[in-house]
């Protein structure tokens, strides 16, 4: 059970503390900060104890979320509930932030009454908590139906009842490494693994069962193999315990009755064989030019479909210790580069990167007391970025059916997005 | 107010607030109300009749919400006005309100903990047992748990359990898991009964959500305790849900995930060996879960993927942050344990890259190679000869020095290289290096005289001459009596036989049996490493052999004393503490004993005092030099199940007139009064038989 729960900021303000159980006092909140700054590195950060309490902390949004007890509970339901209360002040308050927090300290205060009763946790389905909740939510930004991550889900008062858009959004987080030579052309893919959740962001006001359609040549699992064309394939599905599966088998439909609120419909994951090239091929090549420089030549390109691009690529290339200044030559000026010397590493930001286009960039890196052993220390590169309109699995939403029909004006969106988790190409 | 401002003294205004319609209103008057009453319960009085009024109100959410804060209330006197609206609430129609009341009952018997229990209320609450509303099935559950805690908690017979098992579809996943803990407490009476139950629960190993997937988990291998078929198949099972928890977005989910599956290795150390490149490290992970993960990668290594993960662990050598570059080394090395020769390449091609915090790793690492695999000496002395800087740091440089003691017949350079730490002898501040310097010294000379007889002598010259560190001085003296013994003599002491590790290498680590782990799995325990492996190693820890060093110095102290009429109580000396660990639970503690032991500090030499403290079980941690005027001791030890932490103080200037005597104040951890007491009486004779003999 559950003593107390309170939300802190980043410089430990206090934003949220209530107490469950009176068992400790509200000194707590200062122990776990301090303990919570003192650690270094190396200290397993999730479970503190200080004189039989122990603190349980998530970090979401820049804030601390944490639940101290005085028994010994399962962690991972302490923690997947501070998750959960995290994702539903999200929902409610439109973005994480301390301003969000803070403007809607009341509406929290609320969902914490209704959520958790003497420690022990009650509900957290919006289904029921949306009964409960009466205070409107502040939404700390202007409303902008072009950014929805900032829209409140029920109560931001910038919502109209008349829009009712609900969004499924296939959102793959690709996380793939390759391998590749520096005199070959192509690399060898190591291990790719993507994780991928369809999600749906529904404010509808009544509930109507909402059908979804998959690509019908999906198959799941390594030997089923579903037609002719070249298949889309998952390794490993789950789905919300809400989704009705009784056409998946032959239509790939899946049936939900979606609550208002953003929902985890279903989760795949997918191993090793991607059906398409990963998005990016990097040819190095780093030599030691003068006596203590080195000349790192890169040549990335693309490999996505000429319409796709991908957005805000960075790439990270570790460089020798030591490295104390750089010159570098870029094929266009909305790219930047810049060295940090205290990660030891070099940062090349590509705002826009058109699939099937080629850049390039040299680096000559000053590098005081070189020697050939050095350049072991460059790589391996890791990347971030982002595709949009883009499912690395090639799933797709075929079409999103409201059944029955509403009267009313619904609007429905579609979005596809692939964010990079751990994109790493050795050298 | 809840940015910690104290506004209490608007009470009064809040509860005329309290009357208001308006439910948003409403809520946040009974959070302040809640918040402040124990402050005020005068004040509060005032408001119960609001609070009464409100569980009467057709609106089954004021009644649920009145009724909720009104139990929230803690202070004395409340049970009379709570009872009657908590027993009306177990009644109610609204679902909402039945759950507020049973956990009413809780509240309401943690208010009062010394009351007799209710028997109306407990056989209420057990018939709730059958409501239909999931959540108060639950809530009857915690809230008999809580009040019944004193008799065992609540009661799980086959009827409760069969019903409990029927209605798990009907919970939420938070329930769920709840119950499959209630569960635990319930044994079936047949085989046929326990794979019934069992199947019924197998769908839930497989559950969407981790925490229920775990503790399904944890059942099973609890309940199936006598079917290993049956473990190994729900951890089968469960492989893919904790699989996926390593790879979930978010962090600290990740890491419980991991933290799991290294216990369930333990075990099956098979289970996961195909998955091994979910263990490979993201980039952007946070270290404490790259460590876990370089821990699980060492334990999943086998013919097939031994090339990958070395080229992964190699490729973290290099990073920016040293402890994980130092810790990846310490797992090649623990992988050339078996896969000696690739990973000798590997880390020799490491030394060239002449980092200073890379080069201490890696020859530590050859130590520990070298102590557990004796066949690859040659390969590592090779490495040593030819690597030429060496490392700056105390820690690396000991090892060296060590390597070079060890195996210098085959590393010819060993004499010059010791030459070179012997003419920096002046500049190094570390005596551990100098301890060591002098151990590798004599062993080198016993193995090549020649070469090294000269800068022997230089070296026992300078330590027993100048240098000013005691331990350091001493030690040189015990060579120099040594080798004035002859050489043989000295060559006996010095490379005796040792022990032989390398069985342990060989014969692999065993595979623990899995009842070993279960009682932990799914708890905190397990994630918070340090603290609480500490208070189980205070409870575990057994009666190890004393160190006798101290016997032949003081062959007649006597533990009893004259007046100890009490019982003999036991001291251990259990696992040693590390310095941080002492003083970091020296800071947390309070002092719960402070006493005058009448005697002064002894004055003998410290390792007098320090041998016949250890001859009594108490581990001297540190002390203040000779002379000093506030003279300082720190020691512990360990009695039946608590640690005992001492700080012995003399000349304390806020005590006045205990110039002379010595004040020990101690902290523990559990408390146990009985055991301080012993301890003290111990102390004590100890420091009057010291004082005794010094005289």
């Amino acid at each position: 059970m559950i003593s107390q729960i309170f939300i802190l900021s980043s410089k430990g303000d206090h934003l949220i503390y209530k107490d469950f159980r009176g068992e400790e006092s509200k000194d707590s909140i200062n122990v776990f900060y301090e303990m919570v700054t003192a650690l270094s590195g190396d200290q397993p950060p999730v479970v503190m104890s200080h004189k039989g309490l122990h603190f349980i902390h998530a970090r979401q949004g820049g804030l601390y979320w944490v639940a101290s007890t005085k028994t010994n509970p399962s962690p991972f339901t302490i923690i997947e509930f501070l998750n959960r209360l995290a994702a539903l002040t999200k929902d409610y308050c439109g973005s994480l932030s301390e301003k969000s927090v803070r403007m809607n300290f009341a509406l929290i205060y609320e969902l914490l009454d209704e959520m958790v009763d003497f420690g022990y946790i009650q509900t957290t389905s919006t289904d029921i908590l949306k009964n409960f909740i009466q205070t409107e939510a502040v939404s700390s930004k202007p409303f902008s139906l072009f950014d929805l991550s900032n829209v409140g889900l029920f109560g931001a008062e910038t919502q109209q009842s008349k829009v009712a858009p609900s969004v499924a959004a296939s959102r793959p987080i690709m996380s793939s490494r390759g391998e590749q030579y520096n005199s070959k052309n192509h690399g060898v893919l190591m291990k790719a693994d993507i994780h991928g959740e369809i999600k749906i962001k529904c404010f509808l006001p009544s509930c109507s069962e909402m059908r979804i359609g998959l690509n019908e040549e999906l198959s799941i699992g390594k030997s089923q193999l579903k037609g002719y064309s070249s298949a889309v394939r998952v390794d490993e599905c789950r789905f919300h315990q809400a989704v009705k599966l009784d056409e998946f088998d032959t239509f790939r439909i899946l049936k939900v009755c979606p609550s208002q609120g953003e929902q985890t419909v279903m989760q795949y994951q997918l191993c090793d064989e991607l059906p398409c090239a990963p998005p990016f091929q990097l040819f190095p090549s780093v030599e030691k030019d003068y006596v203590n420089r080195v000349l790192i030549f890169l040549k990335l390109r693309c490999d996505l479909p000429p319409k796709s691009t991908a957005l805000n690529v960075s790439i990270t290339v570790p460089v020798p210790k030591g490295s104390t200044s750089m010159s570098q030559e870029l094929s266009s000026p909305d790219q930047t580069a810049e060295l940090q010397p205290k990660n030891k590493a070099l940062l090349w930001e590509i705002p826009r990167f058109p699939g099937g286009a080629q850049l390039s960039a040299l680096f000559k890196v000053d590098v005081p007391g070189l020697s050939s052993a050095s350049l072991l220390e460059v790589g391996p590169v890791s990347m971030s970025f982002e595709l949009p309109k883009q499912t690395c699995t090639g799933l797709q939403i075929r079409f999103l059916r409201l059944s029955p029909t509403q009267t009313g004006l619904s609007q429905r969106w579609v979005r596809y997005v692939t964010h990079s988790d751990s994109y790493t190409i050795r050298i | 107010m809840t940015q910690g401002l104290d506004v209490s003294a608007l009470f009064m205004d809040m509860v005329k607030a309290s009357a208001k319609v308006d439910i948003v209103q409403k809520k946040l008057v009974y959070l302040y109300m809640c918040t402040y009453a124990s402050d005020k319960p005068d004040l509060a009085l005032l408001a119960i009749n609001t609070f009464r009024k409100d569980c009467a109100d057709p609106n089954p959410m004021v009644r649920g919400l009145a009724l909720r804060n009104m139990c929230n209330f803690r202070m004395p006197g409340m049970t009379e006005y709570i009872e009657q609206p908590i027993v009306a609430g177990l009644r109610d129609k609204a679902s909402y309100v039945r759950r507020v009341a049973v956990l009413g009952c809780a509240k309401m018997h943690s208010l009062q903990p010394n009351t007799e229990i209710d028997g109306i209320i407990v056989n209420e609450l057990y018939a709730l047992l059958r409501d239909p509303d999931p959540v108060v099935v639950v809530n009857c559950l915690r809230a008999l748990e809580e009040i019944l805690k004193d008799e065992g908690g609540v009661v799980i017979n086959k009827p409760i359990a069969h019903h409990l098992l029927n209605r798990m579809k009907d919970l939420d996943s938070w329930a769920q898991s709840e119950v499959l803990t209630f569960l635990l407490r319930y044994h079936p009476r047949s085989d046929d009964e326990l794979f019934d139950v069992l199947s019924l629960l197998h769908a839930f190993l497989q559950s969407a959500h981790a925490h229920v997937a775990v503790a399904t988990l944890r059942l099973f291998l609890h309940l199936a305790s006598a079917h290993p078929a049956v473990q190994a198949d729900a951890l089968l099972c469960t492989s893919a849900p904790l699989l996926a928890t390593c790879g979930a977005a978010s962090r600290e989910l990740r890491f419980t995930g991991l933290c799991h599956v290294q216990q369930v290795m333990r075990s099956q150390p098979g289970l996961f060996g195909t998955h091994y490149k979910c263990f490979f490290c993201g980039y952007s992970e946070p270290t404490y879960i790259k460590f876990r993960k370089m821990e699980i990668l060492v334990e999943l290594v086998n013919d097939e993927n031994v090339a990958l993960v070395l080229e992964e662990l190699r490729s973290y050598c290099t990073d920016v942050s040293p402890e994980l570059a130092q810790a990846a080394i310490a797992a090649i090395g623990r992988i050339a344990r078996t896969y000696s020769e690739k990973c000798l390449d590997i880390l020799t091609g490491l030394l060239a890259l002449k980092q200073d915090h890379i080069t201490s790793a890696v020859i530590q690492t050859f130590r520990d190679l070298v102590w557990f695999c004796p066949q690859s000496t040659a390969a590592v002395c090779q490495t040593v000869e030819a690597c030429v800087d060496s490392p700056q740091d105390s820690e690396g440089k000991q090892t060296l020095l060590w390597l070079l003691g060890e195996h210098g017949e085959q590393i010819s350079s060993a004499p010059y290289v010791m030459e070179g730490y012997i003419d920096g002898l002046k500049t190094e501040l570390s005596s551990a290096v100098k301890m060591e310097l002098l151990t590798t010294a004599v062993k080198t000379f016993l193995c090549r005289p020649a070469e090294t007889q000269d800068m022997l002598g230089r070296l026992l010259h300078y330590c027993i001459e100048e240098e000013s560190d005691v331990c350091v001085r001493d030690r040189a003296l015990l060579y120099y009596r040594l080798l004035q013994r002859g050489v043989e003599e000295t060559r006996k002491v010095v490379t005796g036989p040792k022990s032989d590790p390398s069985m342990s290498v060989l014969t692999g680590r065993q595979e623990e049996p899995i009842s070993q782990w279960a009682s932990t799995f799914n708890t905190l325990g397990l994630l918070s490493g340090r603290d609480l492996c500490l208070q189980t190693a205070v409870i575990s820890a057994a009666d190890q052999p004393s160190n006798s060093t101290g016997k032949e110095l003081l062959p007649d102290v006597t533990l009893s004393s004259p007046n100890d009429t009490e019982e003999e109580i036991s001291l251990s000396l259990g696992p040693p503490l590390s310095h941080e660990t002492f003083e970091k639970m020296w800071l947390d503690l309070e002092i719960l004993h402070r006493q005058t032991l009448g005697s002064p500090r002894p004055r003998t030499a410290p390792d007098t005092l320090q041998a016949a403290l250890q001859l009594v079980k108490i581990q001297t941690l540190a002390f203040t030099p000779g002379d000093t005027v506030l003279w300082k001791a720190y020691i512990y030890t360990r009695s039946t199940g608590t640690l005992i932490l001492a700080e012995l103080l003399q000349g304390d200037p806020q005590a006045p007139g205990s110039d002379e005597s010595l004040v020990v104040s101690v902290k523990q951890q559990p408390v146990n009064q009985h055991a301080i007491r012993g301890f003290a009486s111990i102390l004590k004779s100890v420091l009057q038989t010291l004082n005794v003999d010094s005289s």
